[in-house]
C-alpha cells in the first residue's frame, strides 16, 4: 500500500519536475533567439566614416608663464558646455599660487577664477606669484576609466576620456579616483561629468573653447604624434612636467615652467 | 537652485587653506558609512557560525543558527544604502549587465550574489530543510504553503538525507570562509585601491576591514543572543558568552595590532601626504578617531574584557560588562567606517586644505533614512526568527 | 540515473536553472547592441558627444564677414586675442547674423578682467592701476579695442613691467632708470619679444658704480671687486631690482 503510494507520489513529482522545467526553457530559448534577432549594433551617423579617430591621439599644453589669470578660459567653457553657474562644479579652472620669502605657499581659486583674481597680495614678503589652469588631464592611463563599474565613461580611439550620461548611474566612484579633482556630479542630471577637450569641437577641427578665449595662448592645443602640431612645438621648446608622475597616470596636458609647490 | 547647491554656499566658507573647486561637494556620505558597517557585521556573524562548523568550537553552537539568520537579514538590507545613494537608481542593474572588469565595485556585485544565493541561502537551506518539511507537514493553510516553497517541496527525510545535509553545511561553510572574507575584504579593496587618496591607498585596508567586520560581528552575535534570551525569559549559556568575549577579545587584539601597525607606517615613512593627514586628524577626526574609535571602541572593551578574564567576576557583572563592551565596539567599528569614507574626502587632494561635511536630517541621505537602513534588518531578523526558529532544532531533531 | 542524484540537489537546481535562464536572457534584452563596438561603452555615447552644440563660432568664423575689424586686429596688440573672448560665444550669430547679436562689451570693468593690475600677472604684460588710470572713464574712449594702441607711448617699463617696478620703488635702486641697466630698442614697445631688452653680463658692469674707484656718487655701497663674491656675478646673490642683502 505505502509502496504504491510512493510511487503515485513519485509520478506526480516527476510530472511536476517536468512541467516546471519544460515551462522555464518554453520561455528562455524562444526569448533568446527573439533578442538575438533584434540586435544590430550601430555606432550612429558619420563617426568613424568621415572622421577617423585612429587617425588623431589630442593633448593640450599649458605655458604656466603666460597666464594671467583673467578667467576667461573658465567661463567660456562654462558656456560651451553648459556647465552649472554655481561655484561648485567646474571643467576647468585657475588656481593663484603666492610663495612668500620663507617659503609659505598660499593657493585660492575664487569661484574658479572666473571673475579673475581680486583681493590685494603683499607685495612686501611675496618671492613670486603666479597663475597655473587647472584641466582634465586626458590621462593615458586614467584611473576613472578603470574603476567605472558600468562602463559609463571610457577612453575613445583618439585619446579624449568622455562620459556617457545616459549609461552613467551616479555612483561616483570615478569622481573618487581621480587624483586632480577633475571631476563633479552633475547637480540636475545626476551623472558624472567632466572636461571633454570639447570632443564636439575637436573632432570638427575647431579647437576647445578654453583655447580659443585665451588672449595669451597659454593654453595649446594639438595632436601627439603628428610632427607639425602646436602641441609638438611645444613639446620641442619647453622642459615639460605633468601632474603627479608619480601616480603614473600618464596626462595628456603637458606643463612648461611649472613649479614644484603646484599639486 | 536645489538643495544640494543650498547646502553647499555654507561650507564655502568652512574651508581651511586650498581645496580643488569641485571637491567642496562630498560625494560618499552617511549611506556609504552604513554600507561598509552592514557587510561588516554579515562577515563577521557568518565567520562566527563557522567556528561552529568548521573549527568545531562546540561552546557557541547555540549561536550557530542565529548567527547565520543575522547575516541574512544584514545580507538583504547591504545593498540598499548603495541603491538609493545612487545618482540614478533605476540604472543599478547595468552593474550586472556590462561590469567592467577593472573595477572592484562592478566585481562586488557578482561576489555578493554569489555569497547571497550560494553561500548564505543555501547554507540556511540545508540546515533547515529537515525542519521545513517537518513544518511542511505538521502545518496548515498558508502557513503549510510557505513551509512547502520554503522547502522547495523537498520530502526526503531519510538517514541518508539527513546525512547529505550536514555533509553539504560543512561544505559550504568551507567554501563560505573565504566567501566571507572576500565579501568584506572586497570593500576594503574598493577603497584601498583608489591611489589618488592617500588615507585610503594602503595593502592594509582590505585586512583592517576584514578584522574589524569580524569584530563587530561578534559583538553584534553577543548583543543578539543575550537580548534573544532575554526577551524568550531563556537562561543564557554561559559557556557560550564567555567564548564569544573571548574571541571578541582575541579578535580585538588582532585589529588593534593591524591598526597600529597602520598608523606606525604611515608616521614612520612621512610621505608626502602626511602633513595633511595630521592636520585632518588633529582638526577634523580628533573626537571620531582618538576619544570615540579608538578609546571607547577599543581599549576600554579590550581592558573591560581583559579585567573579567584575570579577576573572574561572577556571571552577572561579566553579561554586563561584555554587553557594554559589545554595545562600545559597535559604535566603535560605526566610527571607524565613518573615518575612513569621510576622513578620505575632508582633505584636499591638493595636499593643502580641509573641507567639513554637514549632516542633514531629512533627505534621502539624511541621518533618519540611515538610521531606517540600521533598524530595518532587526526587523527582518525579527520575521526570519519567526519563520525560521533558530531554537526548536533540539525537538525536532528527537521527533526526526 | 537522475535519481541517483539526491533529492535536495535536484529540487534545487529548479529554481538555479529558472534565475540564471532569466538572468542570460535580460541580458540579451537589455543590454546595448552597439555596446563593445569600439570598447567596453556604448558606441552611439560618442556619437552623442561628438554632436553637442558648439557655442563660440571661432575667430575664423567672424573674419568672414568682418574682415575689417579682422584686418585692424591683425597687427595690433590684440592679435592674438580671439574675436569671442571679448564678444562671448557667437555660433548662434553666424547662423543668425541679423536677429541675434552677439554682447559688445563697453563697461570698464570688461577690460580689467585683464589690465588690471595684479602682482601675479606675469612681467611684461600691460596693466594699468584701474583706481589712478583715468578713474571712471570707458577705456575705449582712448583705447580701440580692435587696435588697442595706447594715445602716448608709455613713459617708463611700468605699464608693462609693473610688478618689477613696485619692487624697484621700495629698494635702494629706486632711483635708477630701467634704462641704466637695460639697453633696449625703442620697437621693444611694439614687438616686445622680438626685441627683447639686453641685461649686463659682467661684474664689470655692476662695478661702474660699486667698484672702490668708480666714479659714482658718494653714497654707494663700495665692494672689493676683486674679494667679494669671488668669481660669482653679482646678480647670483643681488636681485637687482631689490639688491639689499639685508
Amino acid at each position: 500500500m505505502k509502496r504504491r503510494d510512493e510511487e503515485t507520489v513519485n509520478r506526480d513529482r516527476r510530472s511536476f519536475c517536468k512541467f516546471v522545467l519544460l515551462g522555464a526553457c518554453s520561455l528562455i530559448v524562444p526569448g533568446a533567439a527573439l533578442a538575438a534577432a533584434n540586435r544590430k549594433p550601430e555606432a550612429g551617423g558619420w563617426y568613424g566614416t568621415t572622421y577617423k579617430p585612429t587617425e588623431h591621439l589630442y593633448g593640450m599644453g599649458i605655458q604656466v608663464d603666460r597666464c594671467i589669470g583673467c578667467g576667461r578660459c573658465v567661463d567660456g567653457c562654462k558656456k560651451e558646455n553648459n556647465v552649472p553657474d554655481e561655484p561648485f562644479f567646474f571643467r576647468t579652472w585657475v588656481e593663484r599660487y603666492v610663495i612668500a620669502e620663507d617659503g609659505e605657499v598660499t593657493v585660492d581659486s575664487p569661484n574658479g577664477g572666473r571673475d579673475g583674481f581680486k583681493g590685494s597680495v603683499s607685495e612686501k614678503r611675496v618671492l613670486k606669484s603666479f597663475f597655473v589652469p587647472k584641466i582634465c588631464n586626458q590621462c593615458e592611463k586614467p584611473p576613472c576609466v578603470q574603476v567605472c563599474p558600468v562602463g559609463a565613461t571610457y577612453k575613445t580611439q583618439d585619446g579624449v576620456i568622455l562620459v556617457d550620461s545616459e549609461w552613467c548611474i551616479g555612483c561616483r566612484y570615478c569622481i573618487q579616483a581621480c587624483p586632480y579633482g577633475m571631476r563633479f556630479l552633475h547637480p540636475v542630471k545626476r551623472t558624472a561629468e567632466k572636461c571633454t577637450f570639447c570632443y564636439h569641437r575637436i573632432v570638427k577641427g575647431l579647437t576647445p573653447a578654453c583655447v580659443e578665449v585665451c588672449p595669451t595662448q597659454a593654453r595649446v592645443f594639438g595632436e601627439l604624434g603628428k610632427i607639425a602640431s602646436p602641441l609638438s612645438r611645444f613639446r620641442r621648446m619647453n622642459k615639460i612636467t605633468v601632474l603627479k608622475p608619480h601616480l603614473n597616470t600618464e596626462p595628456k596636458v603637458f606643463y612648461a615652467d611649472l613649479d614644484m609647490e603646484v599639486r | 537652485m536645489n538643495h544640494v547647491d543650498a547646502n553647499l554656499y555654507p561650507l564655502l566658507k568652512q574651508v581651511v587653506g586650498y581645496i580643488y573647486p569641485n571637491e567642496i561637494e562630498l560625494h560618499w556620505n552617511l549611506l556609504i558609512v552604513v554600507y561598509p558597517y552592514i557587510t561588516g557585521l554579515v562577515a563577521g556573524a557568518f565567520i562566527l557560525a563557522s567556528l561552529v562548523k568548521v573549527f568545531k568550537v562546540r561552546e557557541v553552537q547555540p549561536t550557530y543558527r542565529l548567527s547565520l539568520l543575522t547575516a541574512l537579514a544584514f545580507l538583504i538590507v547591504a545593498p540598499l544604502p548603495l541603491v538609493v545613494h545612487l545618482g540614478h537608481p533605476e540604472r543599478g542593474f547595468e552593474m550586472f549587465l556590462t561590469p567592467s572588469v577593472s573595477s572592484a565595485m562592478a566585481m562586488f556585485g557578482f561576489v555578493y550574489a554569489w555569497y547571497l544565493m550560494f553561500v548564505l541561502l543555501l547554507e540556511i537551506w540545508f540546515d533547515y530543510r529537515y525542519n521545513l518539511v517537518v513544518r511542511a507537514s505538521t502545518e496548515t493553510g498558508l502557513k503549510r504553503l510557505l513551509y512547502r516553497i520554503l522547502s522547495l517541496f523537498s520530502r526526503d527525510l531519510s538517514m541518508n538525507a539527513v546525512a547529505f545535509d550536514k555533509k553539504a553545511v560543512n561544505t559550504i561553510t568551507i567554501i563560505g570562509i573565504p566567501s566571507a572574507f572576500l565579501l568584506h575584504g572586497y570593500v576594503g579593496f574598493i577603497f584601498g585601491s583608489v591611489k589618488a587618496n592617500p588615507w585610503w591607498s594602503s595593502v592594509l585596508m582590505p585586512i583592517v576591514f576584514l578584522f574589524s567586520a569580524i569584530v563587530s560581528g561578534i559583538a553584534l552575535m553577543l548583543l543578539i543572543y543575550m537580548v534573544v534570551s532575554l526577551v524568550r525569559q531563556a537562561e543564557p549559556d554561559m559557556a557560550c558568552i564567555d567564548k564569544l568575549a573571548s574571541f571578541l577579545f582575541y579578535m580585538m587584539i588582532v585589529d588593534f595590532a593591524l591598526e597600529g601597525l597602520d598608523f606606525v607606517h604611515r608616521v614612520y615613512q612621512s610621505e608626502e601626504s602626511i602633513q595633511i593627514l595630521s592636520q585632518l586628524i588633529s582638526q577634523r577626526l580628533f573626537v571620531s578617531l582618538v576619544v570615540i574609535q579608538l578609546l571607547l571602541g577599543m581599549l576600554i572593551p579590550l581592558f573591560a574584557i581583559a579585567a573579567t578574564k584575570v579577576f573572574r567576576p561572577p556571571d552577572e557583572l561579566r553579561r554586563l560588562v561584555y554587553f557594554i563592551s559589545a554595545l562600545l565596539v559597535q559604535l566603535g567599528i560605526f566610527t571607524t567606517r565613518w573615518n575612513v569614507v569621510m576622513g578620505g574626502q575632508l582633505f584636499s587632494k591638493s595636499f593643502r586644505g580641509l573641507t567639513t561635511y554637514k549632516i542633514t536630517l531629512g533627505g534621502l541621505e539624511g541621518l533618519l533614512v540611515s538610521l531606517g537602513f540600521l533598524v530595518l534588518p532587526f526587523i527582518i531578523l525579527f520575521v526570519l526568527i519567526k519563520v525560521l526558529p533558530p531554537w526548536k532544532e533540539v525537538e525536532e531533531e528527537a521527533v526526526g | 540515473m537522475w535519481y541517483r542524484v539526491p533529492e535536495q540537489i535536484r529540487h534545487l537546481l529548479v529554481p538555479c536553472v529558472i534565475i540564471l535562464g532569466g538572468a542570460y536572457v535580460a541580458r540579451l534584452f537589455f543590454v546595448p547592441a552597439d555596446f563593445g563596438l569600439y570598447g567596453h561603452y556604448r558606441a552611439s555615447s560618442v556619437v552623442q558627444n561628438a554632436e553637442r552644440e558648439i557655442k563660440f563660432a571661432g575667430s575664423l568664423a567672424c573674419s568672414d564677414c568682418h574682415d575689417a575689424e579682422a584686418a585692424k586686429k591683425k597687427t595690433g596688440y590684440h592679435q592674438g586675442v580671439s574675436c569671442e573672448t571679448c564678444h562671448g560665444p557667437a555660433a548662434a550669430h553666424t547662423q543668425d547674423p541679423e536677429n541675434v547679436k552677439p554682447y559688445v562689451p563697453r563697461a570698464r570693468s570688461h577690460c580689467l578682467l585683464c589690465h588690471e593690475y595684479q602682482p601675479s600677472r606675469p612681467t611684461g604684460f600691460p596693466q594699468v592701476v584701474a583706481d589712478s588710470h583715468n578713474p571712471v572713464k570707458p577705456c575705449i574712449t582712448c583705447h580701440q579695442p580692435h587696435d588697442p594702441k595706447p594715445p602716448q607711448v608709455p613713459k617708463g617699463c611700468e605699464a608693462c613691467h609693473a610688478k618689477i617696478q613696485r619692487v624697484l620703488a621700495v629698494s635702494r635702486h629706486a632711483n635708477v632708470q630701467c634704462t641704466v641697466c637695460h639697453e633696449t630698442d625703442k620697437q621693444h614697445s611694439v614687438l616686445p619679444r622680438q626685441y627683447p631688452p639686453k641685461k649686463p653680463q659682467t661684474r664689470e658692469f655692476c662695478g661702474k658704480c660699486h667698484a672702490q674707484d668708480a666714479e659714482s656718487d658718494r653714497e654707494i655701497p663700495r665692494v672689493n671687486m676683486a674679494s667679494h663674491g669671488e668669481k660669482h656675478l653679482c646678480w647670483e646673490c643681488h636681485y637687482p631690482h631689490m639688491p639689499e642683502a639685508h
